[in-house]
């Protein structure tokens, strides 16, 4: 999808969203956006006098340019080095000074900075995020000696785990032309040759009002927030945003198959993936019956999978489904299982097909789906005792093509999914075309 | 544009805290059961944490593993529900019933809706008074368990935590492996996990922590009803006191991977040390204060050296440790090694700067409270610090105790604790340019 900068003309304007009967109330969140189009979302809980701040930029790996991967994640970590205003460490220094907490993190779609603190903070905590959304300055030696610290963490998140590697692998051979198909930490060889020029140019051209949520959750109300935005974030000038474009998926036509040995691997595992529909890719209706179907088919062990193959069969030790909706691009519906020792893993694909030929012919059962709804509504629930768990729903929602009202209609949706949808989703989802096969096995013979 | 903030919000921050404190009441249950309550009813649910004294550490010898084999299994059917029977139930209730087992305790911890709150509790106690321990069930999980245990024996960190607990503490209980081997796995029967059961799930030997959208006598109903068939009385710990094997031993693993990992540690001291404050204090200028400690700086700000950098004081029933870990390349491990010494040299000869004091005192008084966000953080809170034999007034006193600790005492407790030549490290990797100063395999 294509996010447009909208300059300087939308007028500032506050919704509060009442959502419907039955669910009234999920987390009635408050918004409105600035003139330099920075979107702003209050989640008010006053339980504690505590208050998270989120900033997420609709800038992720799957936007950087060919040969600069990792350099969307680089620059989250640049982001703590200072600005023109604020000399290094002083932003971390005074988050913790009264015992806070802050952190960032990187995903293919969205790159969010996050600081938990006591109310009387939150101005300072906008001051200083407001103040690195403009003016960061990094100096070459900071570029060099960072460098290898995301080269440290590559090594420690992937190098060292042949599991990871492998995930790597099957990860890029889900997708043959979106950008997905390269991690988000970066390919080593590209992480080495970003420069400083490479992530001010990825900042400069990402980290603008226009292209941010700002999302705070916690004990502070709309008429307290609102001057505090406008006075910190409000001088901060639009930027004129490139198109959110990126190369497309085009119809996957064969079945993919991987495997890896590796002399540290103790057992096979075997994972099937599907290249499949999220809220912002392809049959987009599908996505919130899959959600429900995976839950169904693998997400527990009263699921499908599980009782077929680890309770009926006895051939695996686990067997589940995974499914992510919240993309902005085409997502996986993955089935994983880890094979009894010794196991043949024809008969484990066997197993697998069996269940899955049997979902797209019968469809699940209603009392299954029944466990999974109310599972998933409930979840809602409980996921508002959260915080930090609340603000990070609207962020991700917000900078994947989804809207506020999208999160707070979730429990009705998710009450209105009906057999017949879930059964159209699996029979949508399992083409053969569409995956990749992946079997992990050890490498008998030489382990250390 | 940064203002420098006077110590006004110090004390603002230190009234926030008793403000909060005052929610938590004591209460008894009609059955006699004590617990800390909070009654949060702002969303529709309730939370019940529970801890057991005495875990993994009082495992029989040979029966490694037990206690989170039990874990696993405490879930897997109980009176006349089998395990796909109980697990449906607790779906069709929406129930969370997270049964966890730690070196020296078991914990429980129940979630619910309000609405369901009777049926959650009556799952308790039916998973803690009548657990099946179908042989299906326990083949199954111990199948599990064996895979996990062979995956542990080649990932890098699980070697590190391994070996510097068997290492480190040789003999003692501390040093056995809690998730077993596959030798002690297929040992474990029906019988080891009743017996365990039986021994350590009883009314004298656990602390509660309740919050949520529940008043005092609704909850003490509900404890009666989840915990009042549980025995009256515990067996006896039998674990001895122990400390840290630190005689400036340093041990590699070798294995054929890219990154190294090391861990070191020395003898730190246990919850109840009345020098708990200044050694927290000194540890989050050392290592513990994420972004801003001085081997965050000094290993990873200045000289990429790692990723992962860190100390953290580890206090536990029989000892304590300071403990701190890192992973670099394999080329730069010796070097990062002496980097860690030489830091812990210095703050062993000088201690901390007046302002590293200051900013210490205020982080600790502040991240307490900033961490009670969740009905579920304050019940884990609340279980903890009864572990801990804290007293309820703890909450009032804590700050206090935390502006009480001078310049002095973490210079005293620098030097007491903080002995670079006796640093137990170990290794996992295939470090260039390391010495061991012993073999281990």
């Amino acid at each position: 999808m294509i996010v447009r900068a909208s300059l300087g003309f939308v007028t500032a304007l506050i919704v509060t969203l009442a959502s419907a009967a039955a669910w009234a109330g999920l987390y009635n969140p408050k918004t409105f956006t600035l003139a330099n189009g920075l979107q702003v979302v209050l989640i008010e809980d006053h339980r504690a006098p505590i208050v998270t701040q989120m900033v997420w930029y609709r800038a992720g790996s799957a936007d950087e340019k060919p040969g600069k991967s990792g350099i969307a994640h680089f620059l989250e970590h640049l982001m703590f080095k200072g600005t023109s205003k604020v000399p290094a460490g002083e932003f971390s220094a005074t988050v913790a000074r009264f015992g806070g907490r802050e952190n960032a993190f990187t995903s293919t779609d969205y790159t969010a900075y996050f600081q938990t603190v006591a109310t009387e903070q939150l101005e300072r905590m906008m001051e200083l995020e407001a103040d690195r959304m403009v003016n960061l300055t990094i100096t070459a030696e900071q570029v060099d000696s960072e460098r290898l610290v995301i080269l440290e963490e590559r090594r420690s998140r992937i190098d060292n785990s042949p599991a990871s590697q492998f995930a790597e692998q099957v990860q890029a051979a889900q997708y043959l032309a979106y950008p997905y198909r390269i991690p988000v930490i970066g390919w080593e060889h590209e992480m080495r040759g970003l420069t400083r020029e490479d992530a001010l140019d990825w900042y400069r051209t990402h980290y603008a009002p226009n292209n941010a949520v700002l999302v705070v959750a916690g004990n502070v109300t709309l008429e307290q927030l609102r001057p505090l935005v406008e006075r910190y974030y409000g001088p901060i000038p639009a930027r004129a945003l490139p198109p959110r474009l990126r190369p497309d998926e085009p119809p996957q036509r064969s079945a993919r198959r991987l495997e890896m040995t590796h002399p540290r691997v103790t057992d096979v595992s075997w994972r099937r993936g599907y290249t499949a529909p999220s809220y912002g890719w392809g049959e987009k209706q599908h996505a919130l019956p899959l959600q429900m179907l995976a839950e169904v088919l693998g997400g527990s062990q009263t699921s499908h999978l599980y009782r077929a193959l680890v309770i009926e069969k006895k051939v695996a030790t686990y067997a589940g489904a995974f499914y992510s909706a919240g993309n902005l691009g085409p997502s996986q519906f993955v089935l994983i299982v880890n094979p009894v020792a010794g196991q043949d893993i024809v008969a484990i694909e066997r197993a697998v097909e069996d269940v899955v030929r049997d979902v797209i012919a019968n469809g699940v059962d209603a009392a299954d789906l029944e466990r999974a709804r109310t599972g998933m509504q409930a979840s809602t629930i409980f996921g508002r005792d959260s915080v930090q768990g609340a603000a990070r729903v609207f962020g991700a929602a917000l900078t994947t093509g989804r809207t506020i009202e999208d999160i707070e209609s979730f429990p009705e949706r998710v009450e209105a999914v009906t057999l017949d949808q879930v059964k159209a989703a699996a029979k949508a989802v399992f083409d053969e075309a569409r995956s990749v096969t992946g079997v992990l096995r050890p490498r008998s013979g030489d382990r250390s | 544009m940064i203002r420098l903030r006077s110590f006004i919000v110090l004390a603002c921050l230190a009234w926030a805290l008793p403000a909060e404190a005052s929610k938590v009441t004591p209460i008894t249950s009609p059955g006699g059961l004590k617990a800390w309550h909070v009654h949060e009813p702002s969303i529709p649910i309730v939370t019940i944490n529970v801890a057991f004294r005495g875990g993994a550490a009082t495992e029989p010898i040979g029966k490694e593993g037990l206690a989170k084999m039990l874990a696993s299994l405490m879930d897997e059917g109980a009176g006349d529900m089998d395990s796909q029977a109980f697990q449906r139930r607790l779906q069709e209730l929406a129930v969370a019933l997270r049964f966890d087992s730690g070196r020296d305790s078991f914990s429980l911890s129940i979630r619910t809706l309000t609405k369901f709150r009777d049926e959650a509790v009556a799952l308790a106690d039916l998973a803690l008074t009548k657990p099946r321990f179908d042989a299906e069930a326990i083949e199954r999980i111990r199948a599990q368990v064996a895979q996990n245990i062979r995956r542990r024996s080649q990932s890098p960190d699980a070697i590190l935590s391994q070996t510097f607990f068997k290492q480190g503490f040789p003999g003692h209980p501390y040093g056995r492996s809690s998730e077993g081997s596959e030798e002690s796995i297929k040992a474990i029967s029906a019988e080891d996990l009743r017996s365990f059961l039986l021994g350590r799930f009883a009314k004298d030997n656990m602390v509660i922590g309740v919050v949520g959208d529940v008043d005092a006598a609704e909850a003490g109903r509900l404890l009666d009803r989840a915990f009042g068939g549980l025995p009256a009385k515990s067996l006896p710990i039998d674990v001895p006191e122990t400390r840290l094997a630190a005689g400036g031993d340093t041990l590699i693993v070798r294995r054929p991977v890219p990154q190294s990992v090391v861990m070191w540690g020395l003898p730190g001291i246990k919850r109840n040390d009345p020098d708990f404050f200044p050694v927290t204090l000194l540890n989050h200028v050392l290592g513990g204060g994420g972004f801003n400690s001085r081997l965050y700086e000094e290993v990873r700000e200045k000289r990429g050296l790692a990723y992962s950098v860190y100390s953290s004081l580890v206090p536990m029933d029989r000892t304590g440790i300071l403990l701190g870990g890192l992973g670099t390349q394999n080329e730069r491990v010796a070097e990062s090694i002496e980097v860690l010494r030489s830091q812990l040299r210095d703050i062993a000869e000088h201690g901390i700067r007046p302002e590293e004091l200051t900013a210490a005192k205020t982080y600790t008084a502040g991240s307490f409270a900033l961490r009670l966000d969740s009905n579920g953080a304050i019940a884990a809170t609340l279980v903890s610090l009864q572990m801990n034999d804290l007293g309820i007034d703890y909450l009032d006193r804590r700050v206090e105790l935390i502006n009480a600790v001078t310049l002095a005492d973490v210079q005293r407790v620098a030097r007491q604790l903080i002995r670079p030549e006796a640093m137990f490290i170990v290794t996992v990797g295939d470090p260039q340019g390391l010495q061991a100063t012993r073999a281990v395999e």
